[in-house]
């Protein structure tokens, strides 16, 4: 590759170097992302100078006060017009500040903080050696069982560790949807995606379990990587350029201008065709399409619970804003050629995530089985093409977000002598037991099953009223039949939980800290607002679905 | 003026409101509050009627816009009053009729311990079915159906601690659920059709619509009619609806609510005279009641069942006069408004006899009562006078001319109808006489009675032995019964002679129904002479079997007719073997086809699922390296996929 050829691969400047400029930095439009970077960036000295005592709660306020400060941060973009008249590019063409940018960027936000709640909860597990334990590892390099881990718990060692990897995970997942051009969204995608696979590996509970699952997404996640990269190879020799402007210019042929050391692959449309299938691939392998979702209910009953339950949320919001942007920027031209496969593959997931669940046993299972089947019916609103696609599929994000995290956390409450009891016959009679942690749990099942006054029922209607409207009513049939054979399976658990006699060695249900009981009571009043008042939401939603170019 | 038609709505709604929600407090006065706002309605009515004979014909037409009630767009309904002639005539009836039955009810039910209920229901009655005549749209006139169904099923059971009560009760709403039906569906064909259910525009649009759209449409309200009227094939409910009090009977199931299936097809009549069908099976229904009605009337011993029947048939007139299209419109209601006074009469008539003869009902235990009663044989006398159409008496007049009008309708039809009406004014007279002599001449059975042997039960299932106790002290009623008895009487004898004359009540109602002038094939003279000749034959058939010997006291096993007669001609065998037996014949086979087909369709679909779930997940092996090979091969498809399209 010449040296101009490396060069443009950061710049726009196809022109030959003459003088090289300072690249203009819009700190103000990237300061959601810089915080929360910056904030990571401190967690990581906090772990080096703090003192073990009080790095938890330095950790954690640290944390919080980033993911509010970023929050805000996004709120006054937002305010200030960057999701619709101001909206534009910004750092030299790698991120762009838009609509859709902002709005996930902020579900994001939310979700991180309602994680980092999660994370820090120490009240659900009896205290070891007089310390309170979270669901982490004490020392997440011990093995399971051993001496070492022994002493590491009877120190009372903690792995805060946890917060500054949870933030660059978050930091990478704002770059993700805003990402404007093929290298930003592949560090971006890498940058989230290193931190989860830590964060996998380090349940203090059914330790081998979590190291088994984290190695498996990081070995698969690595697979999925290299399509993306390969396809990133292959479109940068289709269009001459990584940025996504530039290859859509390319596509449509208002660009027609050989790069002469492209000169042999540029505008070749095969190129494009395989770049553009590898990278969608790897996109779709992180929001958890069919095929590409083996891992996914290995990896979240695997994974400590509070990290499927921020991963289950974040990570899809992230992917499906990318998703989103690589189809509706660089690839509108392409539209004919990746709706059919997208279609096939919408239709797969929603009917594989929807059955595969029916058999499953294992609460987590269900839930990773669930949010296949849902990933399959965001795809449908994806397949939209339209602005209506855009907005319902945002709105389904937010929404889906904090039905997961929720029902993640009262998943962390059911717990047993061997931590928590996730096998769904422990679940048998709860509701009487524990009548208002199944009530709970219930609401976020109904809202998953897109049961009327839910979010889940506003969220999967704008995705399939967009479908329809943009021709793809064959694929809103088959969503529909999901949605009936997925009822089933969440139906079933909410029988299982209130009209089965409860078992004589059944759970018990912890009392967490306040911190979980926020996380479960935001998603319960997200929950009903959209369903019962969805529509503020949707127009905000559909403000914010205009993609810059 | 206008701004007074809600009041007549309004002011027994309230007496409903107050006397039902009153509680205890009002028992002492409930009575009063409902016959005062009764009168009140009433006494707008005559203003209102007043103001309208002081205009001219052509403007007498008013309407009062209320609010809308559900303002969709392309959907408007609106509760809003038209008051022409034809709803003056029938809220004079109502509000007449109703106030003197209130009046009546305060001696009647003076020792009923739930009387402030009693007047609440007949208040909630009168404000439903003033509702039903005012209405200016076939949906609020809906709303007022109902209402008086309603009013209907609770008056019919107000003593419900009687199983026959409350039997009655249900089995005449669950009829006239049927009939609802049709008018609920003409309403939406209305709707479909005209896009509105308004009586102004549908009725003016009626022009340009096809024939057999505006034949379904009368069919379906023909259907809701003959629920209502209790026309065949909807009667048997009416015979059951005895069970209620008596003044119920006299004005619900004689005077008013039965005959708002005329009431429909005479408001209708844009629509009928449009199907020439539809008007054919309104006769045919017409006409079947008559006879029906009239032969059920000659079998029954229960005084009620035989009015009851009696009831029915002269509806049927009514019918078959609606059904004869513009030349018997006008007959329609005149008969209408006649029969209100004159059946109103012989209810409350024989509500006396029952109040002085401790509440029997078997004509085979009265018997010379016209020396204790003298009143209420003369009011009832009247009123028999009049049904049978004695010359000069109102029953004469309007019933005269719809045999006349039958006869009019020309050809065969005409023929059969006229000669049906004859035949059926023949057997009025009988029945009438039978009852008329059984009640106030012959012997005083109710004297001897005979211990009732519990071998030969009663025939007639309805009529119990009111309980075994003394014999009979038979009395005339308080005068606060026997004034409205007398008040109606004088409707019965002058009310036919004053419509008639001068052709007045066609005059008034010409400019609502339109109205020709029928040629029977035969002079109207001849008609007159027939009627007459065919009511002398009855009178002295009836003499002739019950005036000149004794009447036994019970009941000698009659012919086969006679005995299928007290068994009203067969209607609820027929009912339960075709209906009931039908539909448990239809539900078994239909929980069947849901059981076999329904559920193995949806268990055999949820099997599928859960064998393919299970084979599906046995794919999730837990080796990463089989899922490397899946996305491989996904993506390897992916791109394959991709490729084809294009080269496609």
């Amino acid at each position: 590759m010449s040296a101009s050829a490396v060069h443009s691969l950061w710049t726009t400047a196809a022109d030959p170097i003459t003088k090289i400029d300072a690249p203009k930095i819009e700190y103000g439009q990237l300061s959601p992302t810089l915080i929360v970077i910056g904030a990571a960036i401190i967690g990581v000295l906090v772990e080096a100078f703090v003192p073990r005592k009080s790095r938890y709660y330095t950790q954690m306020f640290v944390s919080v006060v980033a993911l509010a400060a970023a929050f805000a941060a996004v709120v006054a973009l937002a305010a200030g017009g960057y999701g619709t008249t101001k909206a534009g590019i910004a750092a030299m063409g790698a991120i762009a500040v838009d609509g859709p940018a902002l709005f996930l960027q902020g579900t994001i936000l939310l979700a991180g903080v309602l994680g980092v709640f999660t994370f820090a909860e120490r009240r659900l597990d009896p205290e070891a050696h007089g310390n309170r334990v979270d669901s982490f590892a004490a020392q997440a390099a011990s093995v399971p069982g051993s001496d070492s881990e022994k002493a590491a718990v009877k120190a009372g060692f903690t792995t805060t560790e946890v917060f500054p990897l949870l933030l660059f995970a978050i930091g990478g997942m704002l770059v993700f949807p805003a990402a404007n051009d093929l290298l930003t969204l592949f560090i971006a995608l890498e940058v989230f995606s290193l931190p989860l696979y830590l964060l996998c590996a380090v349940a203090r509970r059914k330790r081998l379990m979590s190291q088994e699952a984290a190695v498996k997404y990081f070995l698969l996640g690595a697979f999925a990587s290299a399509f993306t990269l390969f396809g990133i190879a292959l479109l940068y020799g289709y269009a001459g350029s990584v940025k996504y402007a530039t290859i859509a210019q390319v596509v449509d042929g208002t660009i027609g201008d050989i790069n002469p050391a492209l000169a042999g692959t540029m505008g070749n449309d095969v190129l494009l065709l395989i770049g553009a299938a590898m990278v969608i691939m790897g996109l779709l392998f992180k929001v958890g399409a069919v095929p590409f979702h083996m891992w996914t209910p290995d990896v979240y009953q695997g994974a400590p619970t509070p990290v499927t339950g921020f991963m289950a949320a974040a990570t899809k919001v992230a992917a499906f804003g990318a998703l989103l942007r690589l189809l509706y920027v660089v690839l509108p031209g392409l539209r004919w050629d990746w709706r059919p496969v997208m279609w096939a593959v919408a239709v797969v997931t929603m009917l594989g995530g929807a059955i595969v669940a029916i058999t499953q046993t294992d609460i987590k299972r269900l839930l990773a089985y669930s949010s296949i089947a849902h990933a399959g019916f965001i795809l449908a609103g994806v397949i939209a093409a339209s602005p209506d696609g855009v907005s319902s599929v945002l709105f389904y994000l937010g929404a889906y977000s904090f039905v997961t995290i929720g029902a993640f956390a009262v998943v962390t409450l059911v717990r047993d002598a061997g931590g928590e009891a996730t096998h769904l016959s422990k679940w048998a009679g709860l509701g009487r037991r524990s009548p208002l942690v199944a009530a709970v749990f219930a609401v976020f099942l109904l809202a998953f099953a897109g049961i009327p006054l839910t979010s889940g029922f506003a969220g999967k209607f704008a995705v399939f009223k967009a479908a329809a409207e943009g021709g793809a009513g064959g694929i809103v049939v088959v969503g529909v039949i999901s949605s009936a054979i997925a009822a089933f399976f969440y139906i079933r658990v909410i029988v299982l939980m209130f009209f089965s006699e409860p078992r004589p060695e059944g759970p018990t249900v912890a009392v967490p800290s306040p911190l979980t009981m926020t996380a479960i009571g935001v998603g319960v009043a997200v929950t009903l607002v959209l369903g019962v008042a969805p529509q503020y939401f949707l127009d905000l939603a559909g403000q914010a679905g205009v993609f810059v170019r | 003026m206008e701004n007074l038609i809600a009041l007549l709505v309004a002011a027994p709604l309230l007496g409903a409101a107050v006397l039902l929600c009153g509680g205890r407090r009002l028992d002492a006065v409930g009575h009063l509050i409902g016959t005062a706002l009764a009168a009140a309605s009433f006494v707008i009515g005559v203003v209102l009627f007043a103001d309208m004979v002081g205009k001219d014909a052509e403007h007498r037409e008013m309407g009062q816009h209320l609010f809308s009630w559900i303002p969709v767009e392309g959907f408007q309904a609106d509760v809003a009053f038209q008051l022409d002639q034809l709803s003056m005539t029938f809220v004079l009836l109502i509000t007449g009729v109703g106030s003197l039955i209130h009046v009546y009810s305060i001696g009647y039910m003076e020792h009923d311990e739930r009387r402030r209920r009693f007047f609440g229901y007949l208040n909630l009655f009168l404000a439903a079915m003033l509702l039903l005549v005012l209405a200016d749209n076939y949906l609020l006139l809906y709303v007022g159906w109902e209402g008086v169904g309603l009013a209907s099923y609770l008056l019919i059971g107000f003593w419900q601690h009687k199983p026959s009560a409350a039997t009655a009760a249900k089995k005449a709403f669950l009829v006239n659920r049927v009939g609802d039906v049709g008018l609920s569906i003409a309403i939406m064909l209305m709707f479909t059709t005209f896009g509105t259910f308004a009586f102004g525009p549908v009725l003016e649009a009626t022009g340009e619509t096809g024939e057999g759209k505006l034949t379904a449409i009368a069919l379906m309200l023909l259907l809701a009619a003959c629920g209502k009227s209790a026309q065949v094939p909807l009667q048997s409910w009416l015979g059951d609806a005895m069970e209620g009090p008596t003044p119920v009977s006299a004005l619900i199931h004689a005077a008013t609510m039965v005959t708002a299936g005329v009431y429909l097809i005479v408001r209708s009549a844009d629509i009928f005279n449009g199907s020439p069908d539809a008007q054919l099976v309104t006769t045919v229904v017409g006409a079947v009641t008559l006879l029906f009605g009239a032969i059920v009337g000659c079998a029954k011993d229960d005084i009620k069942k035989a009015l009851a029947g009696s009831t029915m048939s002269q509806i049927g007139y009514m019918v078959l006069a609606a059904g004869l299209g513009p030349i018997g419109y006008v007959f329609a209601i005149m008969h209408l408004v006649t029969h209100g006074f004159f059946k109103a009469g012989l209810f409350l008539g024989a509500g006396s006899v029952m109040h002085g003869m401790n509440d029997e009902v078997d004509m085979r235990k009265y018997g010379g009562l016209r020396k204790y009663m003298p009143v209420t044989f003369v009011t009832f006398g009247l009123g028999y006078l009049a049904i049978i159409g004695f010359p000069g008496l109102s029953g004469f007049f309007s019933k005269d001319k719809i045999i006349e009008a039958a006869f009019a309708k020309g050809g065969t039809e005409g023929w059969i109808l006229g000669s049906v009406a004859l035949l059926g004014a023949a057997i009025t007279a009988y029945y009438m006489t039978r009852v008329m002599l059984m009640t106030f001449f012959g012997e005083e059975r109710w004297r001897s009675r005979p211990t009732a042997s519990p071998a030969e039960p009663s025939v007639e299932p309805a009529a119990e032995h009111h309980g075994e106790h003394a014999e009979p002290h038979p009395h005339e009623s308080p005068r606060v019964m026997t004034i409205p008895m007398i008040v109606l009487a004088v409707g019965s004898v002058f009310g036919g002679a004053y419509f008639s004359l001068g052709d007045r009540f066609i005059h008034w109602l010409e400019p609502v129904t339109e109205h020709a002038h029928g040629h029977p094939p035969i002079s109207a003279l001849t008609v007159t002479a027939a009627t007459v000749a065919v009511m002398v034959i009855g009178v002295g058939l009836a003499w002739l079997q019950y005036g000149r010997g004794p009447v036994p006291v019970a009941a000698p096993r009659g012919s086969l007719l006679t005995r299928a007669a007290r068994r009203d001609l067969l209607q609820d065998d027929f009912n339960h073997v075709v209906l009931v037996r039908g539909g448990e014949h239809l539900t078994r086979s239909l929980v069947y086809v849901d059981h076999t087909l329904v559920d193995g369709v949806v268990n055999g679909t949820a099997a599928t699922m859960g064998g393919l779930s299970g084979r599906l997940r046995r794919v999730q092996n837990g080796y990463a390296r089989s899922y490397a090979v899946s996305m491989f091969g996904g993506a390897a498809i992916l791109i394959a996929v991709t490729l084809l399209m294009r080269a496609v």
